[in-house]
């Protein structure tokens, strides 16, 4: 495999990693007002994800930090292209971001609401315009001959990156509800799956259309029907499961839908990065876009090496916080009055 | 406003901002580490509550610096997209790294440790507290090796059929002259910050008396000798970063003394009057002899190349031809003052805390302890003036010698979107900023947590407290 292609891949999986972990970091965000009934229950919500949240979100910044190194033609095209959009993505995240730590720091039920209207906001958002965003290297994006953006804010709606995005949001809130399923007791545990319950089909339909809609448009390789099948048949085990009350296997299904649905769309988008739909001539592509060889090179010894060893104190980190976080437990952190 | 003009207010107002929070970050994180050793080693109460203290106000930086941290990394391919593409060879690289080397551990074991209280035992959470140190300071040093090559780019070659610059060594990269002095005067920024805030609220204590302020005495004198000792290693090591500078980018330092005739020797000017433009004469008030020479080359009789001179040089030597290539004398001159002078207001306040300890009237210095309070803003205005002093003692170029900062622009953004895109991160930035500030006042003002007792079976159950 050429560094190009590797480096492809390597984008590739931090995007699915992201939307793996990251995925039930917004499903949370946005479900923890409902599936804590009270205070205690979204504080139990919120704590599950506490310490991990913050490490997940590193998979993102990578993954740009990675685009722009190894493909900055790519990088530097999508982002100007996507310009609003991912300013509304960055409003997004950082008032998110910032929910989870201020939320808690004053005893009042106003300045709670507050925050979590923003959390909520914030992690809708957030999904469904990274899903848009990556929707529209497949659906194709008005490209001149210079690989500059021609179109208007309108010209990034595209059906496709639409349908992603859709995607993306109702996988992230099933996957938020499975992982509380496994991640919390009582009520709130009984709350979350009943949301997964309830989110599961629609959930599964996006699904299957999103593959369908990937498969239609992207390249036809084994590898992208393998993914393509992998997150239908996951959604499919995801249903059934939730049906089941299998916390466990429920989360597991809906972490390889989220990441199979993520990973066969850059399945289908090789050999391109970013489809021209001013003229198919136009698109970029790995080749077209790639850092040199020396720098691949060099960024591909950094990754062998340090790779393995995030993957392997993140993993460390959800074995440490394996245990279910109870709501009563998460009443007694309430802060001292001041 | 055209959009050159807003992407650049934009990137300025954002880099900023995020640099309130990154040092206050970097320093405190390692600041609490060293609490919580202390914890670990004598399991001394006040210790553990101090950790906790600080490690609050440690949370609530981080929460800002990470959300602004990723406006900075969008905003290249977002504002900047034809810079994006041009350099991402080589600029890329050290921040691809610094996700994979560094924030990865930063983030990770932050949650590891404000969650890890009561699930860790105690050697694996102090350890993650030293991680979330070392992680945050090794984010700043890919981020000054990013920075230092758009300073002076070494390590590459250019391309033939692109015209823009190749990755050939990262050893070069990262043994770039400017790099080294660059981020350990950084480092040592970071812990001027984090001392001076550390000495501001423990001051804020002493001063308030009560059962605290015996507890917070032990901050009190630890930030005055951390402020002390890093405000000293950051002129020693600016003065470094300033000599690399001379040699890299003369017309830095030329402008910054508003220097328009070539020196030797050279006498730096305190305060001066005019002589920002070419065709205005300074009033120069008071000056000191041979400082100048010494400062920029390390020699009292060393020569300092004027703007004339350089200009003139430029002019032949780049395609660009006859432009403007020196930035705004008057920002440039004031920043490296304000920088200098507010960092000898630090070193001032430390000695001046030296010698209250020295005497053993810490604890009752009354206007010490609010003079020291209020010294908090002194490194946020020192630090701003020298990011000001380095980024735009850069322009006209975005990438010394090799691209124009007009030039890397991204062609496809209209200008209504950049002042859309900054009217909103403003307002953000504007709330965002009070409501941090009122919680850091309000958790100072709060106080340390309640002491417990060694065995106090209700530690496990109340142990969260730093959870949301």
């Amino acid at each position: 495999m050429d560094l190009p292609v590797l480096w492809f891949v390597i984008i590739a999986v931090f995007w699915t990693g992201f939307f793996v972990l990251e995925g039930f970091d917004f499903g949370v965000g946005a479900l923890h007002t409902w599936i804590g009934r009270d205070e205690a229950g979204r504080r139990a919500a919120i704590n599950a994800i506490g310490p991990l949240w913050d490490g997940n979100e590193v998979w993102l910044i990578t993954a740009g930090a990675a685009t722009f190194a190894a493909f900055p033609a790519w990088y530097a095209t999508w982002f100007s292209a996507l310009y609003l959009a991912l300013v509304l993505v960055l409003v997004a995240l950082i008032i998110r971001g910032v929910s989870f730590e201020f939320r808690g720091k004053v005893d009042s039920s106003r300045w709670r609401s507050t925050w979590t209207a923003t959390m909520v906001v914030g992690s809708i958002l957030a999904p469904l315009l990274i899903g848009v965003g990556l929707g529209d290297l497949l659906a194709g994006l008005p490209i001149d001959a210079s690989g500059e953006f021609t179109g208007t804010f309108i010209d990034l709606l595209t059906p496709f990156g639409l349908l992603l995005g859709a995607t993306l949001l109702a996988l992230s809130l099933l996957h938020g509800s499975t992982f509380l399923a496994v991640k919390t007791d009582g009520e709130v545990r009984d709350r979350a799956l009943r949301a997964a319950s309830g989110l599961r089909w629609a959930a599964a339909v996006l699904v299957i259309a999103a593959a369908a809609a990937t498969w239609s448009l992207g390249g036809r390789t084994v590898l992208a029907a393998v993914l393509g099948a992998l997150s239908v048949i996951g959604a499919v085990a995801a249903v059934v499961a939730i049906g089941r009350r299998r916390d466990g296997w429920s989360f597991v299904a809906t972490a390889v839908t989220i990441g199979a649905t993520v990973a066969a769309l850059f399945a289908g988008l090789y050999p391109d990065v970013l489809v021209s739909s001013t003229d198919p001539a136009y698109s970029l592509t790995v080749a077209g876009t790639a850092s040199g060889q020396y720098a691949l090179t060099v960024m591909t010894w950094v990754a062998v090496v340090l790779f393995p060893v995030v993957l392997i104190y993140q993993g460390w980190t959800a074995y440490v916080f394996r245990a279910r976080v109870s709501s009563r437990a998460a009443l007694q952190t309430t802060i001292p009055a001041a | 406003m055209d959009a050159l003009e807003l992407a650049r207010a934009q990137f300025a107002m954002t880099s900023i901002y995020h640099f309130f929070f990154v040092p206050v970050t970097i320093g405190t994180a390692l600041l609490v580490a060293v609490l919580h050793t202390q914890w670990y080693r004598t399991r001394k109460e006040d210790y553990r509550r101090l950790t906790r203290f600080f490690g609050g106000l440690l949370l609530l930086s981080v929460a800002v610096g990470v959300v602004t941290g990723l406006v900075q990394e969008f905003q290249f391919g977002m504002d900047w997209s034809a810079y994006a593409k041009f350099v991402g060879d080589v600029f890329g690289a050290p921040l691809a790294m610094e996700g994979l080397a560094a924030f990865f551990l930063e983030s990770t074991f932050l949650g590891v440790w404000v969650f890890g209280w009561s699930v860790l035992p105690r050697g694996l959470h102090l350890a993650s507290a030293w991680a979330v140190a070392i992680g945050s300071a090794l984010s700043a040093m890919f981020i000054i090796a990013a920075n230092s090559w758009m300073q002076n780019p070494v390590g590459y070659e250019i391309n033939a059929s692109t015209g823009a610059p190749q990755l050939t060594s990262i050893g070069d990269v990262f043994s770039n002259p400017v790099f080294m002095p660059a981020y350990l005067h950084v480092l040592a920024t970071a812990l001027v910050y984090a001392g001076a805030v550390m000495l501001a609220v423990s001051a804020w204590h002493l001063r308030r008396g009560g059962p605290d302020a015996k507890v917070f005495h032990r901050t009190a004198k630890l930030a005055i000798w951390v402020v002390l000792i890093a405000a000293l290693a950051q002129f020693h090591l600016g003065g470094k970063l300033g000599q690399a500078i001379t040699v890299n980018q003369p017309m830095k330092v030329a402008a910054m003394e508003a220097q328009w005739e070539t020196c030797q020797p050279c006498s730096f000017s305190l305060v001066q009057i005019g002589g920002y433009t070419p065709d205005d004469p300074p009033t120069k008030i008071i000056q000191i002899p041979y400082l100048l020479s010494w400062l920029a080359t390390g020699d009292i009789n060393g020569k300092v190349t004027g703007i004339n001179e350089l200009q003139a040089q430029y002019a032949q030597q780049y395609p660009s031809g006859d432009i403007q290539y020196y930035p705004d004398v008057f920002v440039q001159y004031w920043s490296m003052r304000a920088m200098a002078y507010f960092a000898g207001l630090a070193v001032l306040i430390a000695l001046w805390g030296v010698f209250l300890l020295w005497r053993r009237r810490l604890d009752d210095a009354r206007l010490f302890h609010r003079v020291a309070t209020w010294s908090v803003f002194i490194p946020f205005v020192m630090g701003t003036a020298g990011w000001v002093l380095t980024e735009n003692g850069r322009q006209p170029w975005i990438v010394d010698g090799l691209m124009l900062t007009k030039d890397g622009l991204s062609p496809s953004v209209p200008a209504a979107q950049i002042a859309v895109s900054m009217t909103v991160f403003f307002l953000l930035y504007a709330v965002l900023g009070i409501i941090a500030a009122v919680l850091m006042v309000r958790h100072t003002k709060r106080g340390l947590p309640p002491e417990q007792q060694p065995d106090d079976p209700g530690e496990r159950e109340r142990a969260p407290e730093l959870a949301y």
